[in-house]
């Protein structure tokens, strides 16, 4: 060790230097306090033996001084003093003394005490190498998570959280909240949106997402209603979260041409449907978070709500009533209903909430936690092309094939064919781009078949305000009872000089419609529309296909659907 | 005090132990220091300094202490109590009882060193 030695008397300098000495440390010798620090700070010893009383600078300042200098290092100090009263041997250990060294010096004592600290010094000195190992690895731990982070983006944004009518703000931290938020346009129009909140922050949170994310997007993209997208969660997050963590989540369905909402909430704090007339509807959850109950007890059953274009709906996961003012007071869900009760003619319910959260917490920039999404309805388009990742080629995948499927008796009621028909059709790389127009068909000829043909619903329902859910209603409670009757699809596909055709046949078991009734119905409503989209379902199709045709008693119904590769429609002019 | 040894032959007998052959320099030092520290002691008595003239009794003390000179050491720490008190009518008279002591204490130091 090298060991700092002040003391103004030559003599008691002497024995002490050689005590030290002898015990095999190396000896630094000051005479006054000025000294010592000044030596102090250019040998950096070990320990320091210092005497209470010096010309110049003191025993006492200098203690303090060079206890600056050593900061976090443990530096013993040890007071030399023929000081007796308790008074002044306290004052010592005050001034930053670890200890004192009372005169005649006596060589076992000095080398007992110089053992002592050195082992404690051993001691500080692992603690101080374990807590800078333990940043090193903390540090290590929050990069991994930033670049988790991003590729967690990559997989999460894919979506259409930034389409016009849709207003979002989610955590800015690089580090994972575990609020996620997914958006995505279904392939016959229309938009899912999912809020979801894992219990837990960092790590563990985000790899539960992850699946969650590609469950959402993949089933979406392929024409997967809310219930099924939800049921596949809840299976998954069962299975692969360990007992204790779970999602609560909200999905919401908007289906812009029947203006109507679904909804699921299962442990997120109450979303809100606010109409433009005023009105508002709360969205409890009903039931319980994600990735808890086994498959066969979870209920995908959703709410329906009527929503017409310019009402909006609003979630939140439970970071924005649960923030803290700067007296530990939260908003709680009656603040923020105050704030929707409160909001003025065309001003946006996104906008306000933000508002009042900054003036809760007093901080400009918000909450890590805060994740709000507000929804508008709007009017349904036309479908378009999807946008689609992978370039087109004639020469990958089935382009001459045909394929029957029937659903019969209860499969009607409890099963959706539409993902898995598309799914056929896709596997034609010149239709993948094209995905909303044959969803759209083969949703409509479904569509048709079920509700008009199986289960007779008269689409009359859909048209009156408030109607939908009604007609909604009145569709599952029919499809309790789906005996004796079937819809099969007919498809088939055939190649063309620079392009393809596809053939759709849909039969169903119904009594069928009279064709013609239809046609005028649906020429009267025409006349009297103000853009809505029940009833016009064969118009879409007629527009949208080479040629349509219904046959028997009006419950067959086939369509030719004609596709052009991009050069090739150029060049036919098409 | 007057019951206390000029030397303790133990203690200085250790010190020779461990300065070995350096003892002798230390006993020199010793003497040196302390007829500054007396001369000291003087010139704070005629400026009529009491501070000064206790913070020199102190250390003069803790080498006395050290170097195994109790009884020098016992009227260092009078004097040393006069200088904190401020009272230094009677310090004269325990200066020249330091100055007598001290002889003492040098002759037998040297005669010390001799026989080791």
């Amino acid at each position: 060790m090298k060991v700092l030695l002040a003391e103004d008397s030559a003599s008691d300098r002497l024995i002490l230097a050689r005590l030290v000495s002898r015990l095999g440390h190396a000896v630094i010798e000051a005479e006054d306090g000025t000294e010592a620090v000044d030596l102090f700070r250019e040998t950096q010893p070990d320990l320091v033996l210092l005497d209470a009383l010096m010309p110049r600078m003191d025993g006492m300042e200098a203690a303090r001084q060079i206890k600056a200098l050593a900061g976090e290092r443990l530096v013993p100090l040890i007071f030399l003093t023929s000081l007796s009263g308790a008074g002044d041997l306290a004052r010592c250990l005050e001034a930053g003394g670890d200890d004192f060294l009372v005169k005649p010096y006596n060589r076992v004592i000095l080398e007992a005490k110089i053992n002592a600290f050195n082992r404690m010094r051993g001691l500080h000195q692992a603690l101080s190498d374990q807590r800078d190992h333990i940043r090193r690895q903390n540090q290590q731990m929050l990069d991994e998570q930033r670049t988790a982070r991003r590729v967690f983006d990559n997989i999460a944004h894919t979506g259409c959280l930034d389409a016009p009518n849709i207003r979002h703000h989610a955590s800015p931290l690089s580090v994972f909240n575990g609020d996620v938020l997914f958006a995505a346009q279904r392939p016959g129009g229309g938009t899912l949106v999912f809020l979801g909140d894992f219990t837990g922050h960092g790590l563990p949170a985000a790899i539960g997402a992850m699946p969650v994310a590609e469950i959402f997007y993949g089933m979406a993209a392929k024409g997967f209603g809310a219930p099924d997208v939800l049921r596949e969660i809840n299976r998954k997050l069962r299975r692969i979260l360990p007992v204790g963590m779970f999602c609560c989540g909200l999905m919401v369905e908007a289906d812009f041409k029947h203006n109507s909402l679904r909804v699921w909430n299962g442990g997120l704090p109450d979303g809100w449907l606010l109409r433009a007339g005023g009105d508002r509807v709360a969205v409890p959850s009903r039931h319980l978070p994600l990735g808890v109950q086994e498959p066969d007890q979870f209920s995908a059953s959703m709410t329906v709500l009527d929503a017409a274009p310019g009402d909006w709906l609003v979630m939140m996961t439970d970071g924005l009533p649960e923030a803290p003012n700067s007296g530990g007071e939260s908003l709680g869900e009656e603040g923020v209903l105050s704030v929707l009760a409160g909001l003025e003619a065309g001003q946006e319910p996104f906008e306000a909430l933000l508002a009042r959260m900054q003036q809760h917490t007093g901080k400009p920039e918000l909450a890590d936690d805060l994740t709000l999404c507000c929804l508008q309805m709007v009017r349904a388009e036309a479908p378009e092309a999807m946008p689609d990742k992978i370039p087109e080629s004639a020469l990958t995948g089935p382009a001459d094939w045909r394929c029957v499927y029937e659903l019969r008796e209860q499969t009607l009621a409890d099963f959706n064919p539409l993902p898995l028909l598309l799914h056929i059709c896709m596997e034609v790389p010149g239709l993948r781009s094209r995905s909303g127009e044959v969803y759209t068909l083969l949703s409509e000829l479904y569509n048709n078949a079920l509700e008009h043909g199986v289960l007779a619903l008269s689409s009359e329902w859909k048209t009156s305000p408030g109607g939908f859910s009604r007609y909604y209603q009145e569709r599952t409670r029919r499809l309790g009872n789906t005996d004796g009757h079937f819809i099969r699809f007919s498809l088939e596909h055939q190649p063309r000089e620079g392009g393809g055709t596809l053939t759709v046949v849909c039969e169903d078991s119904g009594d069928g419609f009279d064709f013609t009734e239809y046609s005028d119905t649906v020429m009267q409503q025409q006349a009297a529309s103000t853009g809505r989209y029940a009833g016009r379902g064969l118009e879409i199709l007629r527009r949208m296909t080479r040629n349509l045709k219904v046959h028997g008693r009006g419950n067959r119904v086939e369509i030719v659907y004609d596709w052009w590769f991009p050069d090739a429609a150029i060049i036919s002019g098409a | 005090m007057n019951d206390k040894p000029h030397l303790d032959v133990e203690a200085l007998a250790e010190l020779q132990d461990v300065m070995e052959d350096e003892f002798d320099v230390l006993i020199q030092t010793y003497l040196a220091d302390s007829r500054s520290r007396i001369d000291g002691l003087r010139e704070a008595l005629a400026t009529a300094d009491p501070e000064h003239f206790a913070k020199t009794a102190h250390s003069f003390k803790g080498s006395c202490i050290n170097i195994g000179a109790p009884r020098l050491g016992g009227l260092c720490f009078e004097a040393e109590q006069l200088g904190k008190d401020a009272t230094l009518e009677q310090a004269p008279a325990v200066l020249e009882r330091i100055e007598a002591e001290f002889s003492e204490v040098a002759r037998r130091l040297q005669n010390f060193g001799q026989e080791a």
